[in-house]
């Protein structure tokens, strides 16, 4: 029997970049691979022209031995392709049912769409809420959707594009559970991850890229992580430990009962959060996604002013009702969520990025922006985070997210800031960029800076944090030294064990 | 079957082909349109945009035409650049002329010292400012459509107009025609050329594209405006507000399109009348789109424009053709732009059931 997929000799060049360089692979009808790389290999560019939204240079794709003549996603979604997305493409002012329905084709959507939707994601663990309009939910809650919209056609080749990077772990184990089922009634799946460990208990084989060019194939159950990691990058990656901080420095930003009402009927209110973080220390935020988390950080960014001057202190000022650029002049630098349209405006250029969050006396000049400037800027955050782009001029939408994540860091961290608020800054970023990114958190700690870590990976707020507090309901359980604590401990107060009572009752040890 | 599909990435040099795409067809339209009255193409283009160009008297009355569409587009495009949506240039004309005509009368011919034209032409500035104002404030403080308001401002506009020429700035001396007496020579325009009527309004409007150029391309508000239109988000994450995009859209294109009403009615038309502009408010919103919201584009766009006004006057008189042709040839240029920007964005598949 062919397989259902096999691509011969692809290759696709971008202007100044090869993103897929003669590949080749073939996938077997129930078989999970995994595509493996560092960001920016061209593991997207290689889904996308299977999903018929790039069209390669050169190469052929064959569908069950058949040569594909004419790709587009029309085309492929009625052989039975399915994808879901690294970026999300859902309209924000539409409900999640609207979103759902547009991708589907017409004389689907409308059977009892509601009613099918709420099925499969009861069937499949996945919780959306066919009502809610998008713009309120969370990333973790957008992705579930984009995931159920792909299961709705019954795909018979399912390509999923990191889907996994902002599902808490029982989230991901509920979809690797569905991933299985799939599989088992055969279903293709072709899985694009960083997380090596899961790869490792989902795929049946891997087919490695590195800088565009398939470098391995293997049998992921028979390596550690630590080898695969070294495949993708071509040598061992560097390790980190955990380093306690050295000293206690003065209070950097201090919140003080810190309540706020719910801006729509989807968002969390805040509790009474209370907690303050020193310089040089690393004060981690656990918590599963959805808690509050959200608008806690609009609230330190400044997005959301409503705060009481007071419930907020940076750096010794009163800040709760000060917008993102008072706060930012106080030392403060934010990593929000949403790389795309949020953290970087995809249209413009790296430069004009860069400018987005700059001191804006050291970048214009009466007025007018001092390119040279800017530019020199540019490449400065592009060079000192190895941000791989073709130049400074390229949209940022054009860069891998894994790339655009480092560059965003970058540009958060290279004006050396008293405050760093970071939320999952290794969020679907590979293992060498992810450790480049928390390699140069610590250091920032070690200079005296202090660092504010939203993560929902237990390892890494493990392995960098000093504290650590819990997010639940909307309350922030008191920080607790590392030390003090387990993961199992902190899982149990993630669940909401001990909040029953208040945040404060909440103690993590 | 025929379907559209979504272009992976647009490219550049298509949106700068479509305007001229949409120029082309606009001309073949209208040459079978000039077969079907019975004119000879050939004679009728050269008659409409040939000849009027043929001297400096020619030239010169293009540059009248072209000094309110150029004011009122490149302030249009800085808006519509940030996804602020102000239609109602127009209505900004015409406030813009009354208040410039009412400081012109008030002040007579003593202007403080200063050239007589210079403080109606700030009145002016200022009234379409005002009117701008009203959108800017309904967008913001009630988030009323801007579309929508701005738009219906041109009507209120256009009342007041009408009832301040048969009232209180009616000249006692007109015979109970609807308008203002002649304003003194101290406020009337300066005019460029000798023996033409290119006025000041159109180094005023040029100096307007040279500016909006260096705001758009240059400087860091520009970069704050242009954010805030592609990528509200990160304009709100960067701490920039909303509002003031809002604001600085409505009080630039209504203050340059109620400069353009001012030199109107400064200019060549010299006293208040009923009507102030032929509908250069609206003309402006295709010439801005035609110029891609680029200043140099819009100047270009905007002389396109400009000689449809007047070869729509010379059709008049020499084709003996209704004055109605230069509002055929806007909407078909309108029709085809968009048409032809469509297909920038999207291809056409055929083909392909869905
Ligand atoms: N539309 C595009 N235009 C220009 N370059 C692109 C475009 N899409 C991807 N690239 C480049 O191709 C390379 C591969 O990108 P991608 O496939 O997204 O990587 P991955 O998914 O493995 O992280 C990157 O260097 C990226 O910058
Ligand atoms: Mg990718």
């Amino acid at each position: 029997m062919p397989p259902l997929l096999e691509l011969v000799g692809i290759t696709k060049r971008y202007p100044g970049i090869v993103a897929n360089q003669d590949v080749s692979l073939a996938v077997q009808p129930g078989e999970i691979q995994a595509l493996l790389g560092e960001n920016g290999a061209g593991k997207s560019t290689l889904m996308k022209i299977v999903y018929g939204l790039v069209r390669p240079d050169e190469g052929e794709i064959r569908w069950q031995g058949e040569p594909v003549v004419e790709n587009s996603p029309v085309l492929a979604r009625k052989r039975g392709v399915g994808m879901v997305f690294q970026h999300f493409t859902l309209f924000e002012t539409l409900t999640v049912a609207e979103n759902i329905a547009l991708g589907l084709e017409p004389a689907d959507a409308g059977r009892d769409l509601e009613g099918r939707i709420r099925e499969l994601s009861r069937h499949y663990g996945l919780a959306v809420a066919p009502h809610a309009p998008v713009w309120s939910l969370s990333v973790g809650e957008r992705q579930r959707v984009e995931i159920v919209r792909c299961l709705l056609q019954s795909p018979r080749l399912l390509i999923m594009d990191e889907p996994t990077s902002v599902l808490t772990p029982q989230e991901a184990n509920g979809l690797f559970a569905t991933l299985r089922r799939l599989a088992a009634e055969g279903c293709a799946v072709l899985y694009i991850s960083h997380k090596l460990e899961e790869i490792q208990a989902l795929c049946h084989a891997a087919t490695v890229l590195r800088a565009g060019k398939v470098v391995a194939r293997c049998d992921p159950t028979r390596e550690t992580a630590r080898s695969l990691a070294a495949l993708m990058i071509g040598k061992a990656p560097p390790e980190i430990e955990h380093r306690p901080a050295e000293r206690d420095g003065p209070v950097v930003l201090s919140v003080a009962e810190l309540s706020l009402p719910p801006t729509d009927p989807h968002s969390t209110a805040l509790k009474g959060i209370s907690f303050s973080l020193r310089a040089g220390e690393i004060l981690g935020v656990a918590g599963v996604a959805g808690n509050g988390q959200r608008e806690l950080l609009r609230a330190l960014s400044g997005e959301d002013a409503r705060a009481p001057a007071g419930a907020i202190t940076l750096a010794g000022r009163p800040a709760g009702n000060l917008g993102p650029k008072r706060r930012r002049a106080l030392g403060l630098a934010f990593v929000p969520e949403e790389r795309l349209g949020r953290g970087a405006a995809p249209s413009l250029s790296l430069a004009l990025n860069a400018l987005l969050t700059g001191k804006r006396q050291s970048l214009t000049r009466a007025g007018l922006i001092r390119r040279g400037a800017v530019e020199r800027r540019a490449a400065e955050i592009v060079r000192r985070f190895d941000v791989r782009t073709p130049g400074i001029q390229a949209e940022a939408g054009s860069l891998s997210g894994g790339n655009l994540q480092k560059f965003i860091v970058g540009r958060e961290l290279i004006d050396g800031p008293q405050l760093l608020i970071a939320a999952h800054p290794t969020w679907g970023v590979d293992v060498g960029a992810a450790t480049l990114i928390r390699e140069e958190m610590l250091a920032l700690r070690d200079r005296g800076g202090a660092v504010l870590l939203f993560s929902e990976e237990l390892d890494e707020l493990f392995l960098l944090s000093d504290r650590i507090a819990v997010m639940f309901h909307g309350m922030l359980s008191p920080p607790a030294p590392v030390r003090q604590l387990t993961p199992e401990r902190v899982g149990l107060l993630m669940g909401g064990a001990g909040f029953e009572g208040g945040a404060g009752l909440a103690q993590a040890h | 079957m025929l379907r559209l599909t979504r272009r992976t990435n647009p490219s550049r040099s298509l949106e700068i082909l479509a305007p001229l795409v949409a120029v082309a067809l606009t001309l073949v339209v209208a040459a079978i349109l000039f077969v079907a009255l019975g004119k000879n193409p050939a004679d009728a283009f050269a008659a409409m945009f040939w000849r009027p160009v043929q001297d400096l008297y020619g030239w010169s009355e293009l540059g009248v035409k072209v000094a309110p569409l150029i004011l009122c587009a490149v302030g249009l495009a800085i808006g519509f650049r940030a996804s602020v949506w102000n239609i109602g240039a127009e209505g900004q004309i015409v406030v813009g002329a009354i208040a410039a005509s009412w400081v012109a009368l008030a002040i007579g011919d003593g202007g403080f010292g200063l050239p007589g034209w210079l403080l109606p032409l700030l009145a002016g500035a200022l009234g379409g400012m005002a009117w701008g104002a009203i959108p800017a404030l309904l967008r913001t403080k009630a988030n009323a459509n801007e579309i929508l308001v701005s738009l219906m401002l041109v009507y209120v506009g256009g009342f007041l107009l009408q009832y301040v020429v048969r009232g209180p700035m009616r000249d006692p001396m007109s015979f109970g025609f609807p308008q203002s007496p002649m304003f003194p020579d101290p406020a009337r325009l300066p005019i460029l050329l000798e023996t033409t009527r290119l006025h000041l309004g159109f180094a005023l409007a040029l100096l307007a594209a040279l500016v909006a150029w260096l705001f758009v391309a240059r400087s860091y508000q520009g970069f704050v405006f242009r954010l805030s239109g592609v990528a509200p988000a990160a304009a709100a994450y960067a701490g920039f507000s909303r509002s003031r995009v809002i604001w600085g859209s409505f009080l630039i294109s209504g203050g340059l399109a109620g400069l353009a009403g001012a030199a109107e009615v400064l200019g060549p038309i010299g006293q208040l009348q009923p009507a102030v502009s032929p509908g250069y408010g609206f003309a402006a919103i295709i010439v801005a789109f035609l110029g891609r919201l680029h200043p140099i584009g819009i100047v270009a766009a905007a002389l396109l424009m400009g000689l449809f006004y007047l070869g729509g006057e010379i059709a008049q008189l020499e084709l003996q053709l209704p004055i109605a042709i230069t509002g055929v040839f806007q909407g078909l240029l309108l029709f085809f732009l968009l048409g032809a920007d469509t297909f920038v964005r999207w291809r056409l598949v055929l083909g392909g059931t869905r």
